[in-house]
């Protein structure tokens, strides 16, 4: 038994401890949002937050993931109440498929936690590692911008302290 | 409005919740329904009628209200991420003069929606679009006359307004206290009560998307979340080559695995199900490695591959055939275009669920056809079509014919194997893209002569090309695993898709003005490799090479490459979208730009006769590198009636970075063995870093024009508009599709 800490709750996993975190987010956990897109880390579609760095959760084992802070889009918000990241994305429909973009939210939480005012350069660099097939990238990096402009200006705190 | 995937876990629990909220929707299943009106008057009647009407004319095939004011919409397409049911909910909404918050999309289901074939060709508005508001409008008609007998008013005293009906003197009822269950259950009338389009108050309104919210925060909403009680998880091993067979498998190891449930072997169909996903994909992992398989078969050479193709029988037609074409001008021009075999590149492989149970099958599934699908599914199986019930999920964008029937027949296959198991199946990220059916490769010839005004006087254009249609459409054999089982099923003889919207030929035909001009279709039935159904089909090709041409005439011509095509060009709707785009991007005809830099335009009318769209854009071409830098892109659509105007910008938006990567990058590559594109580093697509500096996308409405598809009209535009700026740049014209950097440089000869 491996006791993962998933958006600030401690979910006890009876699983292989080879298991990479996606098989164990989706089917033991029951989080939708990381999607499995090519389990190479090659597309970004897997993408989760782990002490605050983007990671690909189709390749990472459980077994060197006890006591870390992992987050995935589930711990941003729900539809009645998204997070600032999610906000701008509904707000800018930055989607079609949609099937790439929680690991881009993912993505672009880890960089804004970082980073409180990325330059468009910086944004594109960063965000190098996820693929999006339907062509959405110009929404993406427009609501990556107003999540960014929004977050600064609420002065909502990026991100809760580690649990 | 827009609930997450629900999980039926029994067919009798789906249709008592189905059938609870809708009053008026009887519970036969709906192809039942349809019958209704089978009787020989009323086909004939139904050839009148608009859209999938004229195969579904009872307009309770498309709308209901129940007893509480919720008004439930049947479409027979399906959600592929393009908006669609955003859209159809706008046009129901705005006809039936309801909220759209209150109405509920049901999309393609073969126990419930009309069957409006594949979603497919840009056809979902004219299609199904169509056929909703007139059945809406037809259904507020009703209303009012239901109302007219209980207010005792003539019917012109009564207007409907937000799911009720007013009478001028002030009383009101609304639908709810109207509706007695069976008021839909007629043939729609061959006209409607559509509204003014300047009364619109819904259509033409960037409605947010209804799916976003739950895409956004981790709802259950693709067939990949489906996760039924008991459900397993299978993987399919698939053959190292195209028409391998499998000799020997000792599965006794695998079965002994951790979680394994079952070895599926019939024929060279071998699958694995497990308790665990991951355990499942250990399993297929051991499985690969000790099945022996033999070869049947070895690919061409890749290098001569377009020559190989070129001297494959093919069947001519000649779909163009005017004047009398010349060899003689002031100018005679001939070129030659390449197009290589492409992937659709789902970033999410394919997935499907499918259930056995007491002799029935359901599957879950994206496909793009749920119909065709389920016969196709039935004769794998050899089972009655009523027994099969195929319900459309979404799954990751396909942009055509990708692997999603396929996953389909293998979760059906595996659930016959293991009965009362939900079987959730996803391909491998190496199986997407070493089977899914490719985009074919096609070669294409051009040749014009220019008179000493500089106009064209004759022209004559080849296209070969394979079959761009290898869907499912009843025979199992499309099925990939259908042709691996132990009493494999043929693969049907393909077929050319007939013009006007052609195949490999759609778009082959100029739109514009040539007295003398002759075009033909070199179909080649034989296909090396797995091809069918890409987005734009033949289009992406036939524009790339026109529109490229256009502009290597006009160069001979001296002129700009704009002016050239608007003094060849009649259709005021396609003017519009070219002067539009030469005024939004300042467009000088003089300009002089520095070496490396440059600039291109292009336009088409998809199918030549969908959306227009127009496109100029600027980029840099490194001179070391040969790396193509995208500057700024400005398009013009005109899509008829814009429905969801945000909508038309998205897809368009889309289908230029789409094809922006089809054409800078992507190549399908093989060896004699097979596939060797099997991933994203030996397939690489367009990444953030190489995205456009700005997209800004125009619309012109034509609020008074029918819909005309828009979600395939700019994958030919942006190739040409990439190899004329690319032209423009470096004086180097390509026409070997993907404009790789190791191309151009070498074109460039550094």
């Amino acid at each position: 038994m491996i006791v993962l800490n998933i958006n600030g709750n401690p979910e006890q996993v009876d699983a292989d401890p080879r298991t990479p975190l996606l098989y164990v987010l989706r089917n033991d956990l029951k989080l939708n949002a990381a999607k499995f897109g090519c389990g190479l880390g090659q597309c970004g579609a897997c993408t989760v937050l782990v002490d605050h760095e983007p990671v690909f959760s189709c390749l990472l084992p459980i077994s060197v993931l006890e006591g870390r802070y992992i987050r995935t889009v589930e711990g941003l918000g729900s539809a009645d109440k998204p997070g600032p990241v999610q906000r701008a994305f509904i707000e800018e429909q930055a989607a079609q498929c949609g099937y790439c973009i929680a690991g881009m939210m993912m993505r672009a939480q880890g960089l804004l936690e970082h980073n409180a005012a990325p330059t468009d350069a910086q944004i594109r660099d960063y965000m190098a590692p996820n693929l999006c097939r339907c062509g959405t990238q110009m929404r993406i990096l427009r609501a990556v911008r107003r999540a960014a402009k929004a977050m600064t200006a609420s002065l909502e705190p990026v991100h809760e302290a580690s649990k | 409005m827009n609930a997450p995937v629900q999980l039926p876990l029994s067919r009798r629990l789906f249709l008592a919740t189905g059938g609870a909220v809708v009053v008026s929707f009887a519970l036969a299943p709906r192809d039942a329904l349809a019958q209704d009106a089978g009787n020989a008057g009323a086909q004939t009647a139904a050839q009148q009628l608009p859209g999938s009407l004229k195969t579904s004319p009872m307009l309770d095939s498309w709308i209901a209200i129940d007893g509480s004011g919720r008004v439930t919409v049947f479409t027979g397409k399906a959600e592929l991420g393009q908006g669609i049911k955003t859209a159809l909910i706008q046009c129901a909404a705005e006809e039936l003069d309801v909220d759209p918050e209150i109405i509920t999309l049901v999309t393609a289901d073969t126990e419930r929606t009309p069957n409006e074939g594949y979603t497919a060709g840009s056809h979902s508005m004219q299609d199904s679009g169509t056929a909703i508001l007139n059945a809406a409008a037809q259904a507020r008609g009703i209303m009012i006359d239901l109302a007219a007998t209980l207010l005792n008013l003539p019917a012109n005293q009564l207007e409907a307004k937000s799911g009720a009906v007013l009478a001028n003197d002030g009383r009101s009822v609304s639908y709810k206290d109207l509706v007695t269950g069976q008021d839909f259950h007629r043939p729609a009338q061959p006209t409607s009560p559509l509204k003014d389009p300047r009364a619109f108050t819904v259509i033409g309104r960037s409605m947010p998307r209804v799916d976003i919210p739950g895409k956004m925060t981790g709802a259950p909403m693709y067939v990949q979340d489906i996760r039924p009680d008991g459900m397993l998880h299978a993987r399919v091993v698939r053959p190292p080559n195209y028409g391998a067979k499998l000799t020997q498998v000792d599965t006794g190891a695998v079965e002994k695995m951790p979680g394994v449930v079952k070895v599926v072997r019939d024929g060279s169909f071998l699958a694995v199900a497990a308790q665990g996903e991951f355990q499942a994909i250990q399993a297929l992992h051991t499985l690969s490695a000790i099945a022996q398989w033999q070869q049947t078969n070895t690919l061409p050479d890749p290098a001569t591959i377009y020559q190989t193709i070129r001297t494959l029988p093919s069947s001519d037609t000649t779909i163009l055939n005017q004047g009398t074409l010349t060899s003689q001008g002031a100018h005679v021009l001939n070129a030659t275009y390449h197009r290589p075999y492409q992937s659709h590149g789902s970033i999410g492989p394919s997935c499907a669920v499918a259930l056995y149970d007491a002799g029935k099958m359901t599957v879950w599934t994206h496909t793009q056809g749920v119909y065709p699908l389920r016969n196709s599914l039935a004769d794998m199986l050899h089972m009655p079509q009523a027994q099969v019930h195929c319900i459309h999920v979404e799954g990751s964008g396909c942009y055509g014919h990708n692997a999603a029937d396929d996953v389909a027949a293998d979760a059906a296959l595996i659930a016959r194997a293991i009965p009362g198991r939900p079987i959730r199946v996803q391909w491998m990220r190496e199986d997407e893209h070493g089977w899914e059916p490719y985009g074919p490769l096609m070669i294409s010839q051009a040749a014009a002569t220019l008179d000493q005004s500089g106009t064209i006087a004759s022209w004559q254009y080849d296209v070969w090309s394979n079959t761009h249609n290898m869907r499912p459409a009843g025979p199992a054999g499309n099925l990939l695993a259908a042709r691996y089982v132990a009493d494999p099923f043929p693969e049907p003889a393909p077929q050319p898709i007939p013009q006007p919207e052609g195949g490999g030929d759609r778009n082959g035909i100029p739109l514009y003005q040539v007295p003398n001009a002759r075009v033909v279709s070199h179909f080649i039935p034989g296909m090396p490799l797995r091809v069918s159904a890409m987005r734009g089909l033949g289009a992406y090709h036939n524009i790339f090479s026109i529109e490229s041409f256009m502009d290597e005439l006009a160069n001979a011509a001296k002129a700009d490459p704009i002016e050239f095509r608007l003094r060849h060009l009649q259709d005021p709707r396609a003017r519009d979208v070219i002067v539009k785009v030469r005024d939004e991007f300042g467009w000088n005809a003089n300009a002089k730009f520095p070496r490396g830099h440059g600039r291109g335009f292009a336009f088409a009318r998809y199918k030549n006769l969908a959306a227009y769209c127009a496109m100029a854009l600027e980029l840099d071409v490194e001179h070391e590198t040969g790396n193509v830098t995208l500057g700024r892109v400005v398009a013009a659509v005109d899509s008829g009636l814009a429905v969801n105007p945000d909508g038309i910008r998205n897809q368009i938006e889309g289908a230029i970075v789409q094809s922006a990567s089809w054409s800078l990058y992507e190549e399908v590559t093989f060896d004699s063995d097979g596939i060797t594109s099997r991933d994203w580093s030996s397939y690489p697509i367009l990444r953030f870093p190489a995205m456009p500096t700005s997209i800004d996308v125009h619309i012109i409405d034509r609020p008074n024009e029918r819909f005309l598809g828009t979600g395939e009209a700019a994958q030919g535009p942006t190739s040409a508009a990439i190899a004329n700026a690319v032209f423009s740049a470096t004086g180097e014209r390509l026409r070997e599709l993907p404009l790789n950097a190791r191309r151009i440089k070498a074109a460039i000869g550094v």
